[in-house]
Order: structure tokens, then sequence, then C-alpha cells
């Protein structure tokens, strides 16, 4: 937050990694392209109540299948005549909650085991690498739909199977990464000196380990956004009448020959969004990696 | 090698065997009695009680499992309440069709990734390499399940060209392969990203190495220092990369056949997902985790026979 734009400086004085960083990523189009959706894409979600043009469940039978710009109505409407604009501005916050929360809630459990397993070795590196290859051996969606059937279809019971479907992926990264740097000298260094092994944990090694962590992020949060609308076209995330980019599109499959927009629009706002976070992703890992590099 | 390829193989055993007990577990924590489940409407509690006895639902759970894996390894898998048919006939019928799919998909994106990995690598920069990598980027951000309906609304419901849905044997391998193609460009079309980008920057690394350079010293033609160094090493890469996305191509085969209505052992996940078939869940998701392990042995194997320094323990670097 405290750089702002200023006017070139005739001289370069030492400048923060972080700036180095911030201004490297401005010289990529696409990438900004891409975080400026990221950011478009959550300020819908937070303020889609108060934006959206209609009632996201209000039907209205007087206006079925309305073709886009009819009626007052931008995008058209869909089988019971509710308004698609609102609905996928709506639809928004379900997306973006399985999504993203799934990606924050596997970080969130698997860094700190995937770095236990990596830094003590022994039983627990064991442990939890042959649970980390069992979890694996099922197929992403395999599993995310197998705990979904478990756990009933909710919005929450998906997030939580998306997260479980992830957390294997930023173990691997996570224990791969402490495996290697725990042989560093100056953590070797910090063990001898007698540091506990929490303050060598967080201090030494949790910040060298981030980058890959954000790069791996930025890869799983699309992956997650599709994998959550997948739930919802197959019935087993969010419960109708709640909007979900997913369930609209598995509504609008019986209607594509006499309503294809009402097919298009959800599949255009999963793309706009995947894209832009593929799209930011791939310029940060370009930035981060070349930090990593020099 | 030998040490390397046993202790593989080795591991792949012990996490099967876990797999097997977390799909155990995972039925039957599924919502609702299974004797219910698979009983006709309205059954009564004795009805109830000789179901569970016929199953074996009432011996301890260790018993039911080793009954369970005893029948599984013998090559049964149980009936289907729903259809009454044995799981393992339905999933002898159904795997191959799913095989079919993903063997297609596969050539898709090996058809597509391959070539315009290579192309964006040799002309970096250019407008060419430009075009295809965000192509590629594009292809990995839309969702596979949206691409299949805009499909079957182009070319099955405007254009008429291609069935909109279904699935004909491949005895009839023309009306198979038109019922196919979709399923398969679709599922396919997601991997080709993932290919493309692999092979530009596996190309890439390849073309600033050393031996590289040495092969156009030699006087080699472009052709051949591109096309036999520098690709044999980068094969390496990708071939590893589209073993680990097999997983995904199996998770994208589940919906693309939900959309397309291919009757393979995606459709039959959801299906008895939504039908409550536990037997034919458990059954198809043991299959498919069985499958998947192997293929990842496999994946590693082929890798190990690929890449000189992993078979002789790094004493070639």
């Amino acid at each position: 937050m405290t750089v702002a734009p200023t006017m070139a400086p005739p001289a370069p004085t030492a400048v923060t990694s972080r700036g180095r960083m911030r201004r490297r990523f401005r010289r990529r189009p696409l990438a900004v392209i891409g975080l400026c959706g990221v950011v478009l894409v959550v300020l819908v979600a937070l303020l889609a109540p108060w934006i959206a043009p209609y009632d996201a469940s209000a039907s209205d039978y007087s206006a079925v299948l309305k073709p886009p710009g009819t009626g007052g109505h931008l995008l058209g409407t869909d089988d019971v005549g509710r308004d698609l604009l609102s609905r996928l501005m709506v639809g928004t916050r379900a997306s973006l909650t399985a999504g993203v929360l799934s990606t924050f809630l596997a970080l969130v459990i698997a860094v700190p085991v995937g770095m236990a397993a990596g830094y003590y070795r022994g039983a627990i590196d064991a442990v939890v690498s042959r649970v980390t290859d069992v979890v694996l051996s099922f197929p992403f969606l395999i599993l995310a739909v197998g705990l979904a059937a478990i756990l009933g279809p909710s919005l929450i019971n998906a997030t939580i199977a998306l997260a479980v479907s992830q957390i294997p992926m930023f173990v691997r990264i996570a224990r791969g990464e402490v495996l290697g740097l725990r042989e560093q000298e100056y953590v070797q260094a910090s063990i001898v000196n007698g540091a506990p092994s929490r303050t060598i944990l967080r201090r030494h090694l949790l910040p060298n380990i981030l980058n890959p962590l954000i790069v791996q992020t930025t890869v799983a949060i699309p992956g997650a956004i599709i994998g959550a609308a997948v739930l919802s076209f197959l019935g087993l995330g969010v419960q109708p009448p709640t909007p979900a980019w997913g369930t609209m599109l598995s509504d609008a499959q019986q209607y594509i020959g006499s309503a294809p927009w009402f097919a298009t629009f959800p599949g255009v706002a999963i793309a706009i969004t995947t894209l832009s976070f593929n799209l930011f992703g791939d310029g940060l890992r370009d930035v981060l990696d070349v930090r990593m590099g020099s | 090698m030998r040490w390397y390829i046993l202790r593989r193989i080795g591991i792949s055993l012990l996490t099967l065997f876990i797999a097997t007990v977390v799909v155990f577990v995972g039925v039957r924590a599924l919502p609702g009695d299974p004797a219910v489940a698979m009983s006709a409407e309205s059954a009564s509690p004795r009805a109830l009680q000789a179901i569970r006895v016929q199953y074996g639902l009432d011996k301890p759970l260790p018993v039911q499992y080793v009954n369970w894996i005893g029948h599984a390894l013998r090559g049964d898998l149980g009936h289907s309440p729903k259809t009454g048919l044995s799981v393992a006939q339905t999933l002898v019928q159904r795997v191959p069709i799913t095989l079919e799919l993903t063997l297609l998909a596969l050539l898709v994106a090996i058809v597509i990734g391959i070539p315009i990995g290579i192309l964006a690598a040799v002309r970096r920069g250019t407008i060419a390499d430009y075009v295809a990598s965000t192509t590629a980027l594009g292809g990995l951000s839309v969702p596979h399940f949206w691409l299949g309906i805009l499909f079957i609304l182009l070319f099955a419901v405007h254009l008429g060209w291609l069935p909109a849905s279904g699935f004909v044997p491949l005895t009839s391998p023309l009306e198979n392969l038109q019922h196919m193609l979709m399923p398969a460009v679709v599922l396919g079309i997601g991997l080709a990203a993932v290919v493309m980008r692999q092979m530009r920057s596996a190309m890439l690394e390849s073309l600033g190495a050393d031996y590289v350079r040495t092969a156009r010293a030699k006087g080699l033609s472009e052709r051949s220092v591109v096309g036999v160094h520098a690709l044999r090493n980068s094969l390496v890469t990708v071939v590893t990369v589209v073993g680990l996305q097999l997983g995904a191509l199996i998770s994208g085969a589940v919906v693309t056949e939900q959309i397309f209505l291919v009757p393979g052992i995606g459709k039959l996940t959801i299906d008895s997902v939504f039908s409550r078939d536990y037997p034919s869940l458990q059954g198809v998701v043991l299959v498919t985790a069985t499958g998947y392990i192997l293929a990842n042995l496999l994946v590693d194997l082929a890798y190990s026979v690929l890449n000189p320094r992993i078979r002789v323990g790094g004493a070639a670097s």
C-alpha cells in the first residue's frame, strides 16, 4: 500500500525487492489484466446483492427464456423467468467460496503437516507420505464426488470435499521444500544453537517455502473453481434455489436448442474467472521464480 | 534399477491396500442404511434383516472387509440392487468405453499439444509463440463440460454433423467414432493445453543445453537438432506430466460422459451416487483407484527407462 505510482526517479536508488517485483509484474500486461479480472470478480461476489439488477431468486413466468436484451434483462432470463445477469452475479459467491476457500483450507491444513513431515522425517514422514499417496490415488473428481456423496450435497460440504482433494499436493510441496532446506547451513546452525523446532519451522523454513506454495495456490484456485462448478453441475454442490454457475449450466442443458444464451453465459462467467486467476498466477509465477533464481 | 522397481511396486501395493480400506470405509459412511438401499421400496424389518445377513452386513466391519476383498479378488464385486446385474460384469462392459474415451482424448492432446509446443519453443518470442501460449492458457481456463455443451450446440444442433450424445459399440467403428469424436476432443483440449505448455518449457530448456550446442557445432541440420536431440529429452518431461494428468483425465471423463451420455464408468459413478447403488459405487471407485495406481506405477517405470540417470542411480551425471 506504500508504493504509489510516482514520477520516474532520475537515478535508481535502493529498491526493495517487493517494489522490484511489483514493477516486474506491471511489465506483464496479461498478468495485470488477470489481476484486474480477479479483483472484479471478488468485488462482484462481495457486492452482488446490492448491484444485481433483479432479485436472483424471483421467478417471472411471464418472461420465461427471454433472449438477451429483451424486457430489461441484459443477459436474458432462465427457464422460470429469473434474470440471468443477477443470478450470475450472486452465483459468483458460491463459486468463489467453494473455489478459493477450499484452496485456503487445504493450505492451512497441508502446510504444517507437510513441513512437519519434511522436518522431523522418520515415522511422521512415512505416515504422511503414505496417506498422501493414498489420497492421490483417487482422481480429484472421483474423490470429491465420493466425499460430497458421503457428506451430503451442500456448499459447505462441496468446499470440504474440494479442500480434502487439494491437501496432498500442498503437503507434497511443503514436505519436499523443507526436506531440501533443512540441510542448508543456516538451518543446521540454528539446530546446533539449540533453537526450538517451532522457531526454526516458523522463522527459517516457512518464509523460504512460501513462493512455491503461492505458485501452487494460483494453479489450484482456478482448478477448484472448475471443480466447484462441476460438483454443482452434477447436483452435489449448492442446492437450488441459491444460484451457482454449475447448477445454471445443468439447468440450461435441456434448453440448448431453444435458448442457447442460457447455457452460454454461465460458462463465460466460469471461463473469465478461471482465465483471470490463470493469467494472474502465470505472471506471479514468472515474477517469483525469477526472485527464487537470483 | 531392480531395487528401484521392486521398491516402487511395493509402495504401489501398500497404497492400493490402504485405498481399498478407504473405499470400504467410505462407502459405509454414505448416508442411509445400505440394507434399505438394497431392498425393494417398502421392505419389512424382517426382510431388511435377511438382506443384512445375506450381504454380511450384520458382521463386524473388519470381517466385512475381509469378506469383501476376498470376493473382489475372485472378481466378485456383488450385485447392483438397482439393476440386479453383477457389478463386475457391468464394469467389464463399461471400463473399455471409458478407456477408449480417455485414449482418444490422450491422442487429441498429443496431436495438438506436442507440435504446437515445439513450434512455440522454436519460435520463442514471436507472434506464433504468443498466440499459442495464450490459446493454451485459454484452453486451461475453459471448463470442458461447458465446452461440451457448446460443441453439442454447434456441431449437433446447428450444423447437424455429429450426433449430440449416446454411444455405439466398436463393432460398427465408423459410427462409434462419430459418437466419440466430440467427447474425446472436449476431454482432450484441456490436456492438450497442459502438454503444449510443458512441451514448450521442456523444449526451451533442451534447446539451451550444452548437448544441443554441441550438436549444432557438429554441423547437424536444424531439423535433426530439434527433432532428434532436443525432442527426445523434452519428451521425458512430457511423459511424466501426461502421467500426472491421468487423474485429471479420469475426472474429466466423469463429467464428459455425463454430458454426452457415454455409458462409461464415469457416468456409472454419478448414477450410482444418485441411485445409492453402493455395490456399484464401491466397485467403480475400487477399479478406478487400482487402474490409477497401476498407471502411475507404469509412468514411473517408463520414466526410469527414458531417463538413464534414474536407471543407474545418478552415475551418468
